[in-house]
């Protein structure tokens, strides 16, 4: 095997802090001794939870960090371009050679394309840019060498799209031209940090595709940076599992994917819902990634581990290396004392569920009849209203967001809704809460009309349908206390005083398994899925009968996400609620959901029993969508 | 003045509660309250101890809440009773309303001088001619700077020995300073006592505690130098018509504030109101307030203030009757003057929260609360404007700033507060004479700067360091 091109040997690196009590500062330890090699045409993966340093990481290798880091020890070699150079330690370079070495040897892809692109250029100039000053282009020769990159990530009109400002272009093409900027220096190593998570599905795919074909044409070595073990599993050749700033386990994909050999990367692949064993909840790892500075002394993973013993708070644990390696670089090891301890191995078998409660013959709780949406254009000003007032105004034409989409959902029954981002999915569970205006249609609820033409529904209606959110980060108020969030629901629907005293509130906490504590504490005292745990129990504070579900876990990390839908089934088997759950994560659709309706531009294109949908997809677009699924082999 | 005569005087003089002052206090008492909601609410109290581990915030809150409470000391009103003509006769009252400051300052108020004279000088500088009678019996008529009646009394007359003046400037200085290095030490042993008591944990913000005892350290020490000089000299000298131009600055010190803060009233309510429902509610609602603000701040606003105030001075001309001394005619024109600026300046404010009430109407919270059906009402003030609260209040601290200097421009060019008051407009207006003189008059305006750059720039600081703090990107550094 040839040299690396880039070694990174013992990377540390720490945050300076202010200590809250005696205001002296501290280096609190955010990277511990990160060891790696990239070979050129190789895909290496860096997996781990949010929080563990795997951005952090890339940041430090183009020594792109925020003010308060601190190198502590460790090198970044990267082998020279031309043959006979010494590499070249990174960390150690003065910033006028890193600057040549930015963009020309190491680019770097971000998750969010709208944001990493300079909204006031046009895409050509920004690229041409990046030419000019690295491959010392002229403005001409530029603008040639801008339409073949742009052709080369597969924009269908180069000119066009190098004339475009990027508000002009979708997702999907914001991220090409991003990529098209990364190669615009020819670099030998591209950094890939989570470059397709605010993509759809469809999207993923090709964006993943693209960058492996870049990939081998111009044999680079990408690092790629997720946290999703499917795209892992289809796209890397070498992964390292991060944990709380340290790598754990590290080897080629299949032998770590198929021999996990670190208790962390088991309990990952285990809380998969795709791993799941259909009526048994999900295996679960209890707690969440420690936060920065309270990282345990010996064994980082210890406090969650399964298989913990009592010899792993004494003693760091070593490197352990896997039999079976035929060359150095395809070693498997994990940094665990218990590796190859495999008689103990299962972590925590997911115990079986109580039986659905389901009762297929009841009538539906919730129907919805032909709801159409239509957003009214934007361009409303005192202009328009005053004309308006004349009755002058001309229809603004425009096409529904959500196009006459019926079904019925069954006290006890999940139903999913699936399709990519813009497809309506959120817009239809606001206009049932109607939080948004429906156009026309109907929607029944427990047997009276909430929403029609001319329908006022009976005050309370909205004790029966609640929902919750996204992102548990943006969804409670962060100046309210616990307290205040959970009883906000009852006081304004007029329930009761004892459905919201002291108890109500403890037992609620209770359900959803947070300590009775954590009623006077702020939200941002809790992590993310313990917001999401709080979040759900709002909804549940007024026991409704439907709870619509937007995408509940896809901001969550994979434990975490096993913890919510277990929760989520918990609380199904025990109250028979309803659930109108919404998502793009076909792993969690098989999981969880009885029936499924497939959604596209507004309309149902699909709909039907879980199991049969996915194993016999009729519409085109199903199939489509189920196709670009990354599946763990 | 004693502390027993002044004692004595509070309780027999009748209290006189001028607008402003009832605005003032009231202000005071609502600091008070925030300053309690903060340290009960752990969140907010987590801020703050942010903003006060940055030295600049400390030594600038330090150096307001002395202004402050040289605002407030002004800010009670009295009329002192006169003597008696007969025992029987039932007491009357003084028309002169003077504060307690005042009453603390009876020296400087009452030390008048002929006309200008410089600081720490013992001559006019101003010539006057002068008989001199020679020792040969002859009689001269010179043109010199005679000495002051005041100031430097203490020395004999006639021209004064440059060693026994620097003697005596020194002795005070330094007795000034050793007073007030002893009075703060007092009070520093005093503070160290309260921590004890009050804070469990003695190591908790030592870096604020630091610098709010250096900057006190350093006022009590200027103070006690100007007390000691104020003894025999005049520290910043005399205006025009020899009233001591640093009692002049101290009295300004509440007409800034008053002008800095009063306006507030005005602009919070409209702002936040307007603001916050034109962002939520959009439509109709978000038209016509938008219709509002875009025409009120197309308007020049000082076209608009010198017209009011103008108006309004007509009006106070007419009606004589309706004010008992010329200290509330004067407050008057100051109160519609604080309206008038509130008036013009909320539009910005409303404009801020207009955007935020837009983008916060989307955030799951408040779809949250909607889904339970909440009303706006109760939406708006449980959820939104808690949280455009930071907003509020940095826009608050930066807009004391620009009243500040905006009174001082309005009294420059006439419409500002009545010329019987005391403001840094006014001293600096009246510079624009004294720059021209021959010597240059330049103290009063030196003083005036010096005070109203120390007060704005205090200002300026604690807005930034209170951005810092509620700015979340600024996590970690320091």
């Amino acid at each position: 095997m040839s040299k690396p091109l880039l070694q990174v040997r013992n990377l540390s690196l720490g945050f300076a802090r202010r200590d809250e009590v005696s205001e002296s500062p501290r280096i609190v330890d955010a990277l511990s001794a990160i060891s790696f090699q990239l070979h050129a045409g190789e895909t290496l993966a860096l997996l781990g939870e949010s929080g563990c340093g795997k951005s952090l990481t890339a940041l430090a290798l183009m020594r792109l960090l925020p003010q308060q880091a601190r190198f502590q020890s460790g090198h970044v070699l990267l082998e020279s371009s031309e043959s006979g150079v010494r590499s070249e330690d990174l960390l150690r370079v003065s910033e006028d050679r890193m600057r040549q070495i930015r963009g020309r040897r190491m680019a770097m892809i971000f998750q969010e394309p709208a944001t990493s692109l300079n909204p006031v250029m046009r895409i050509g100039e920004q690229i041409n840019e990046v030419l000019r000053l690295h491959r010392g282009l002229t403005t001409a020769a530029g603008d040639a060498e801008v339409l073949a990159l742009l052709d080369q990530v597969g924009l269908p009109d180069p000119a066009r799209a190098a004339a475009a400002y990027p508000f002009e272009l979708s997702g999907g093409m914001k991220q090409r031209a991003m990529i098209a900027m990364a190669l615009a220096g020819d670099p030998d190593i591209l950094l890939a940090d989570e470059p397709t998570t605010a993509l759809d599905v469809t999207l993923q795919a090709q964006i993943l595709d693209l960058i492996r074909d870049l990939q081998q044409q111009r044999q680079m070595g990408v690092l790629l940076i997720t946290h999703d073990l499917a795209v892992v599993s289809a796209r890397a050749d070498r992964v390292a599992v991060m944990y709380a700033g340290q790598i754990v386990e590290s080897g080629p994909v299949a032998q770590v994917l198929n021999q996990p050999s670190h208790p962390y990367t088991r309990a990952l692949l285990a809380s998969l819902p795709e791993k799941a064993i259909p009526g048994k909840a999900l295996t679960q790892l209890a707690g969440r990634v420690p936060p920065l500075g309270s990282w345990p002394m010996t064994c980082r993973f210890e406090p969650r581990c399964a298989i913990r013993e009592p010899h792993c708070l004494e003693e760091s644990p070593p490197w352990v290396f896997l039999p079976g390696a035929e060359t150095p670089h395809e070693q498997h090891h994990a940094l665990c004392w218990r590796v190859g301890d495999d008689s103990t191995a299962p972590v925590d078998a997911g115990e079986p569920l109580s039986a659905s409660t389901q009762s297929t013959g009841s009538p539906p709780v919730l129907q919805v009849v032909d709801l159409s949406v239509r957003y009214e254009s934007a361009s409303k000003g005192l202009l328009y209203r005053l004309r308006q007032l004349w009755h002058r105004a001309e229809a603004l034409p425009s096409s529904p967001v959500v196009d006459a989409i019926s079904f019925d959902l069954r006290p006890g029954e999940t139903l999913a809704i699936v399709g990519e981002s813009g497809c309506g999915k959120t817009t239809t569970a606001r206009a049932i809460l109607r939080l948004i205006e429906s156009e026309s249609g109907q929607v029944i609820l427990d047997g009276k009309e909430i929403v029609g033409r001319g329908i006022r529904p009976a005050k309370g209606w909205r004790r029966d349908v609640q929902m919750v959110f996204q992102d548990p980060f943006a969804s409670l108020d962060p100046r309210q206390r616990i307290r205040q969030i959970l009883s906000e629901g009852p006081r304004a629907l007029g329930l009761s005083a004892t459905d919201y005293d002291n108890n109500a509130l403890i037992r609620l906490l209770d359900r959803v398994g947070l300590p009775p504590e954590a009623l006077n504490r702020f939200p941002h005292e809790f992590s993310g899925g313990q917001r999401q745990r709080i979040a759900i129990a709002r909804a549940l504070a007024v026991s409704p009968k439907v709870l619509i579900c937007d995408e509940p876990t896809s901001a969550l990390d994979v434990s975490v996400q096993a913890q919510i839908l277990n929760l989520l089934q918990k609380l199904q088997a025990e109250t028979g609620i309803a659930y109108l759950f919404i998502t793009h994560n076909f792993g969690v659709v098989r999981y969880l959901a009885d029936r499924v309706l497939v959604m596209q531009s507004g309309r149902v294109v699909e709909a039907g029993n879980t199991e049969q949908l996915l194993k016999n997809p009729q519409h085109a677009y199903t199939r489509a969508l189920l196709a670009s699924v990354p599946v763990l082999s | 003045m004693t502390i027993h005569a002044l004692f004595s005087t509070l309780s027999q003089s009748l209290w006189v509660w001028l607008a402003t002052d009832v605005l003032l206090w009231l202000l005071f008492v609502l600091f008070l309250f925030s300053v309690v909601v903060i340290v009960r609410s752990p969140l907010q109290r987590a801020v703050w101890q942010k903003v006060f581990r940055q030295r600049l915030a400390v030594v600038s809150t330090v150096l307001l809440a002395i202004a402050a409470c040289f605002a407030l000391l002004d800010s009670i009103h009295l009329r002192e009773p006169l003597p008696r003509l007969t025992p029987e006769a039932s007491v009357r009252y003084s028309v002169e309303v003077n504060s307690v400051l005042d009453l603390i300052l009876t020296d400087l108020r009452k030390n008048h001088e002929k006309t200008y004279s410089a600081p720490l000088a013992v001559n006019l500088a101003a010539l006057e001619p002068v008989t001199v009678s020679m020792p040969d019996g002859a009689v001269e008529v010179r043109r010199e700077a005679p000495r002051l009646k005041v100031a430097g009394s203490i020395f004999p007359p006639g021209p004064v020995n440059d060693t026994t003046y620097w003697l005596d400037v020194l002795q005070r200085v330094s007795f000034g300073a050793l007073g007030g290095a002893l009075l703060f030490a007092l009070l520093w042993l005093g503070c160290l006592m309260a921590r004890r008591v009050l804070t469990s944990n003695p190591q908790s913000n030592r870096v604020a505690w630091r610098w709010v005892g250096l900057t006190l350290g350093v006022v009590f020490i200027t103070g006690g130098v100007f007390t000691g000089l104020s003894t025999n000299f005049h520290v910043f000298g005399t205006d025009k018509v020899g009233q001591d131009v640093l009692y002049q600055v101290l009295k300004s010190l509440r007409t800034a504030l008053v002008i800095g803060l009063v306006p507030t009233l005005v602009t919070l309510p409209l702002g936040i109101a307007l603001g916050l429902s034109a962002g939520y509610f959009r439509g109709k609602v978000d038209d016509v307030i938008q219709y509002i603000y875009t025409t009120v701040s197309a308007v020049p606003g000082v076209l608009l203030i010198a017209a009011s105030v103008l108006s309004i001075q007509v009006m106070i001309d007419n009606h004589p009757e309706w004010f008992a001394t010329a200290v509330e005619r004067g407050d008057i024109r100051l109160l519609a003057l604080c309206i008038i600026l509130g008036m013009t300046s909320w539009t910005g404010i409303a404009r801020l929260l207009r955007g935020e009430a837009l983008k916060m109407r989307e955030y799951d919270y408040v779809q949250a609360a909607r889904a339970f059906g909440v009303g706006a009402g109760q939406i708006l003030l449980r959820h939104v404007l808690p949280n455009v609260f930071p907003i509020i209040l940095i826009t608050l601290v930066m807009e004391f700033s620009s009243l500040v200097l905006a009174e001082a421009v309005l009294s420059y060019i006439g419409i500002g507060v009545d010329p019987t008051m005391f403001s840094f407009g006014l001293m600096i207006n009246n510079a624009r004479m004294e720059l021209s003189r021959d010597p240059v008059v330049w103290w009063s305006l030196t003083a005036a700067f010096l005070f109203m750059v120390i007060l704005v720039l205090a200002a300026n600081l604690l807005a930034d360091a209170v951005r810092d703090a509620l700015d979340p990107r600024s996590e970690g550094q320091s």
